[in-house]
Order: C-alpha cells, then structure tokens, then sequence
C-alpha cells in the first residue's frame, strides 16, 4: 500500500468517479462523496509530496515491466508539489461547486468529470513516459470538453468549438512530435530518450521535433502566437469550471514543456532563445488585453496568457535562479488564478454581474470580505508579501545576471500592466458606487441562500487564499522546494537513475 | 512503400490544415479528422516498415536473428484510434448542437465570445 503512494493520487480519483456514477440521480449523494473523494485524493497527495521533497525520486512500474520497456510512473518534487496543488485546487473547487453547480449540470456528471479531470492532470504530473503523457492530456482534454460545454448556453457552445478545435489541434501535433522522436530515437521513455538525444548527431530533426512538441505543448499551454482559443473559451462556463479550467489546464502544458524540455532539448541555444522571444510576447500581449475587457473573467483569462510568460521566459533563461523563480511562479500561479475565477464566481453570487460596469459598493457592503479577495488578487501582481512577489524578484535577478534586457523589460511591463488591470478590478468592484443597485437587486442570489450556503462558498476562497499567503510569508520553503527541482532538474541525471536502475520498487 | 506512404500522409496533412483553415464549421471537423489520421499513418511509418516478419523470438534461440517489425507502433497507433475516435464523435455532437442554437455554420459568425 505505501510503496503505491505514487499511483494513489491517479486511483482515488478513478474509484471515487466510479463510486459517483452509481448515485447518477442523486445530486445530493454525488456533492458529499465528491468532496470526500477529493479530501482523500488531497491527503494522498500531501504523503506523497512530503515523501518527494526529502529529495527521493519515487517510481513504480504498474505492469512490472522494467523501465524503459514499460510504462512508469515518477514522482520528484516537482511533480509531487504539483500533485498536491492540483488536488488542493480541486478540492477548493469541488467545496465551491457544492453550492454554486445546480441540479442540471450535476445531473448531467460535473462531479464525476471533475473527478476524471482531476485524474488526467495527477496523470500527467506523474507519468514517466511520453506517450502515457500524451494519453492522460486526452483523459484531461475530453473532460474538460464535457465540463466546458455542461449546460449547452450559446457562449458556451461557441467557447467550447475554438477550445475543443484548439485542442484537438495541439494534441494532432504532439502525437506528430512523438512519432518524429520515436522514429529517430526509438523509444518513448523520457529517461531514456535523454540519454538517446545526447548521443545522437541528428540535431535538425530533433529540432524539429522539438519545435513540434513546442508547438503543441504551446497550444495547451497559451504562449503568444497560440492564445487566441483561451480568452474567448475561459469565461463561458460556470465560474467553478473556469477556475479549475483558469488554474490548471494551462499549467499541465507548462509542466509538460518544462519536464520535456529539461530533458531533451534545453541545451539547445535555438530553442532557448524562441522560448524567450515567445516569453516577452505573451507576458506583454496578454497584459495589454487585459487591461481593456471589461468581462472580470476576461480579465483573468489575459491574465494566464501574460503570466504563462514568466514561467516560459524562466525555462527559456534556465539558469539556477531562473529555474528557482519559474517554479515557484508556477507553483503560486496554480493557487492564485483558481482563487481569482472562484473570486469572480462569488462577487457574480453577490451582484450578479461578471462586468466591470454593473459591479460596485462591495467593500462598503463586505469590508472583511473585501479585504480577503483584496489578499488574493493583489498576490496576482506581486505585491509584497504576497506570494506572487518572490518568484517575480527571483525572474528579475536572474535576467540582471544574464543582463537579458527583453526579459527584464518584459517582466516590469508585465508586472505593471497586471497591476492596472487588477486596480482597475478593486476600483469597479469594491470602491465604485454601485451604478444601479435597486435594477440588479432582483439578479443577486446571495441574499437567499442559507447561511451555510454562504459559508460553503466563503471556505474554498479562504483556503485558496490562505495557501497563497503561506507560499508568501513562508517562502523559504517554498524556495528550498523549488531549490530541490532546480537540483532534479538540473542533472538530469538522477531522473534517469532513478528511472532506469531503480528498476521497481514494489514489494 | 515508404514513398507512397510518406506520400499520402504528407496529403493528409495538407488536405487536413486547408480544411480547417475553412470557414465551415463541418470542413473544420473533417479536416481534423484527416489530421489524426495522418499522424496515426506517421507513427506506423516511423515504426519502419517490414513485410512478413513477426516480432517473435523462435524457439531454438533467445534473440532476435533478424530484423523484426516493431510492434510498439501498432500497439501506439491502437490507443490514439481509440481516443481520437472518441474525440471525434464528441465534436461532431458538438458542432451539430452548435448549429442548432447558433443556426449557422460559418466560423466567422461565432463572435459571441469576443465581446469585450
């Protein structure tokens, strides 16, 4: 049973899915197990996590068969703490939902494709190999196609043709990317493939491969030529699927750059500056489209686009403090961008509106609660102590050393933008007067939900944010994490021996 | 072999990036669909082709004596049929609920979601 942690974060999720199917009409049964079968998927992954960041590299071999020929699962610090946020998220999410996804769409199976995508993305943190990657992406994509389109509004059908055709797309060319590498290098071990790729001579087709997979894993992911579908997809459907949509699924594709990336293909000068040049782009543009919409999940989804920028620009620099500020930016984009789109779901709760120009009187009205949302969406600009504010300082040391003026210019602008377009949030939302408070009376839900309603809808944001303020306040923690992926990362040789040698570690 | 295969996969893919560069959301789907299958075709012929050699070991020895065909592709090319079927279906169900409440099939006229 314990020597399984690694695979427990895939199966909870699976059981609890299927547990959940057999109470298909009982919405009531499906919100309580459902958030049991997260809490139990959370503690798991917190095991397993705290296991990886004493520095082992854990791997199991699910059909035995040893490493290079079989499928194997790995699990270093880096993706032991992205397991455990991507169930912490899911966990705040489903907590939400409890209240805020009503009878049809949990009818239909939110919480069961919650589950699954909750699998996907465990999947994909874990897995050691690239096609079972490429395979839990598609665990990952079809349910999110399905909770994207739950509910069949008109936006959301038409959100969900350019994210489904996007994604489809990106998945078309990773399995292109695959098969170049397979075909050149004769195996789909990402271990193994490491050491092939440093033997092998063959460097203009393992750069194509390689811009390939960027290409798909830059779909996914949303850098600068490729964003198009996220914007106009993230705010279609409820506000509990665009967070975990908003914290997570862009994620996996930085995560899936990086592992692949750091293996295979870093040492490679071409790829390292496009992955820079991209960087700046995306952090600039999605700054800039931020700071005009007027729709606050809008907002936020610019909002990925330009800080899916910093953790690129990191890879792209790969020095040891870049590597140390990409991580942890990752890490705290994770908690910060759930908690932002579950912040626009409840100020939708209290006035009814996502738009800027019908919002307003919030903090006269909530201060305390003002105040936390205040905590949460400041730590999306950096502000200190936050904790967005330790991973920027890191990114910004790191491209003064390199003396790498695009970056620099890239990440102040960024930073600056962001603050505008969240200032321009606090203002609209909690500082205005109301416009026209009598008219969206009728609109607001929030006065007739039962108090413990209320405080369900209050407790996934008071997680999320007290995760945030943890990583901020306690960040040379958080730091001697990242410092242990920067190591892992770096020498790339201890995956490859704890992939390789450590044959099984079943009993 | 590989020349006629490389040949129609390299169609493929044409055929397929031109379709979806369509404005009809139907041609989108179809383009995708040849996509896929292009890269499936891919796979195998990476694989490397080889007519009549089965990957087994025989009896009296315990290696390969000669080059075999790889089996990994197939096994590869199987699971990315299964799901890109599965994938498929889902977005010709959501294309045609996409036409019956947005009542068009020009991709340009989905402007819905770019409201500022």
């Amino acid at each position: 049973m314990i020597a399984h942690i690694v695979i427990w974060p895939i199966l909870l999720p699976l059981i609890t899915a299927i547990v959940l199917m057999f109470f298909w009409n009982n919405s009531r049964i499906q919100r309580v197990l459902s958030t049991v079968g997260h809490g139990l998927t959370f503690i798991s992954s917190f095991w397993l996590a705290m296991r990886t960041f004493n520095g082992d590299i854990l791997t199991l071999t699910p059909g035995n068969w040893p490493a290079p020929f079989g499928i194997i699962f790995v699990a270093d610090a880096l993706s032991g703490m992205l397991v455990l946020l991507a169930s912490l998220s899911a966990f705040a999410v489903c907590v939400f939902s409890i209240v805020s996804i009503g009878k049809g769409r949990a009818g239909f199976g939110f919480f069961p494709i919650l589950q699954l995508l909750l699998m996907g993305l465990n999947g994909s943190f874990l897995a050691g190999d690239i096609f079972n990657l490429y395979v839990w992406f598609e665990v990952i994509i079809i349910s999110s196609f399905v909770l994207i389109t739950l509910g069949s509004e008109k936006a959301q059908l038409e959100g969900a043709i350019k994210y489904v055709t996007m994604n489809l797309l990106a998945s078309v060319i990773f399995l292109t990317g695959i098969a170049m590498l397979y075909g050149l290098l004769g195996s789909l071990n990402l271990a193994d493939l490491s050491i092939k790729i440093s033997e092998s001579n063959d460097h203009g087709l393992i750069n194509i491969a390689a811009v390939l997979l960027l290409v798909g894993f830059g779909i996914k992911s949303a850098i600068f030529p490729m964003y198009f579908w996220l914007p106009a997809s993230y705010h279609t459907p409820p506000a509990a699927v665009s967070a975990i949509f908003g914290g997570l699924l862009t994620k996996v594709g930085v995560y899936a750059m990086i592992r692949v990336f750091s293996l295979l293909f870093i040492e490679d000068e071409f790829i390292r500056n496009m992955l820079i040049i991209l960087a700046v782009c995306s952090m600039i543009i999605g700054a800039l489209g931020a700071i005009v919409q007027q729709n606050m999940r809008k907002i936020f989804s610019f909002l990925i686009i330009s800080h899916i920028g910093f953790m690129i620009g990191g890879l792209g620099l790969f020095t040891p403090l870049a590597i140390l500020g990409m991580v942890f930016y990752l890490f705290h984009d994770i908690v910060a961008k759930t908690n932002a789109f579950l912040i626009s779901g409840l100020i939708f709760k209290l006035r009814g509106s996502f738009r800027l120009e019908n919002l307003g009187g919030l903090y006269n009205r909530y201060p305390f609660l003002s105040i936390m949302f205040a905590l949460a969406l400041f730590s999306l600009v950096g502000t200190p102590p936050l904790s967005g504010f330790w991973p920027k300082l890191f990114l910004l040391q790191a491209s003064f050393a390199d003396l790498n003026w695009w970056l620099i210019g890239g990440i102040v602008a960024a930073s600056f933008l962001t603050l505008i377009a969240v200032v321009r949030i606090w203002l609209a939302a909690f500082w205005k007067k109301h416009p026209d408070y009598e008219a969206a009376k009728k609109r607001i839900v929030w006065y007739d939900l039962p108090r413990y309603q209320k405080i369900i809808l209050l407790v996934p944001i008071a997680i999320l944010t007290g995760a945030s303020l943890f990583m901020g306040l306690n960040a040379a923690y958080i730091a001697d994490v990242c410092e242990l992926v920067y190591t892992q990362i770096s020498q790339p040789q201890t995956y490859i021996d704890a992939v390789l040698t450590n044959q099984s570690n079943i009993p | 072999m590989e020349i006629l295969l490389a040949i129609t996969i390299g169609l493929l893919y044409a055929a397929g990036i031109f379709l979806i560069l369509r404005r009809s959301m139907v041609r989108l789907i179809i383009g995708l669909i040849l996509l896929g299958n292009g890269a499936n075709l891919l796979i195998f012929l990476l694989g490397r082709i080889s007519k009549g050699k089965p990957p087994i070991i025989p009896e009296e020895s315990k290696v390969f004596l000669d080059a075999y065909a790889d089996p990994i592709p197939q096994a590869l090319i199987l699971t990315a049929i299964v799901i890109s079927f599965g994938l498929q279906s889902y977005a010709i169900i959501l294309v045609k609920r996409a036409y019956r409440v947005t009542k068009t099939d020009d991709i340009e006229e989905l402007t819905t979601t770019d409201e500022i």
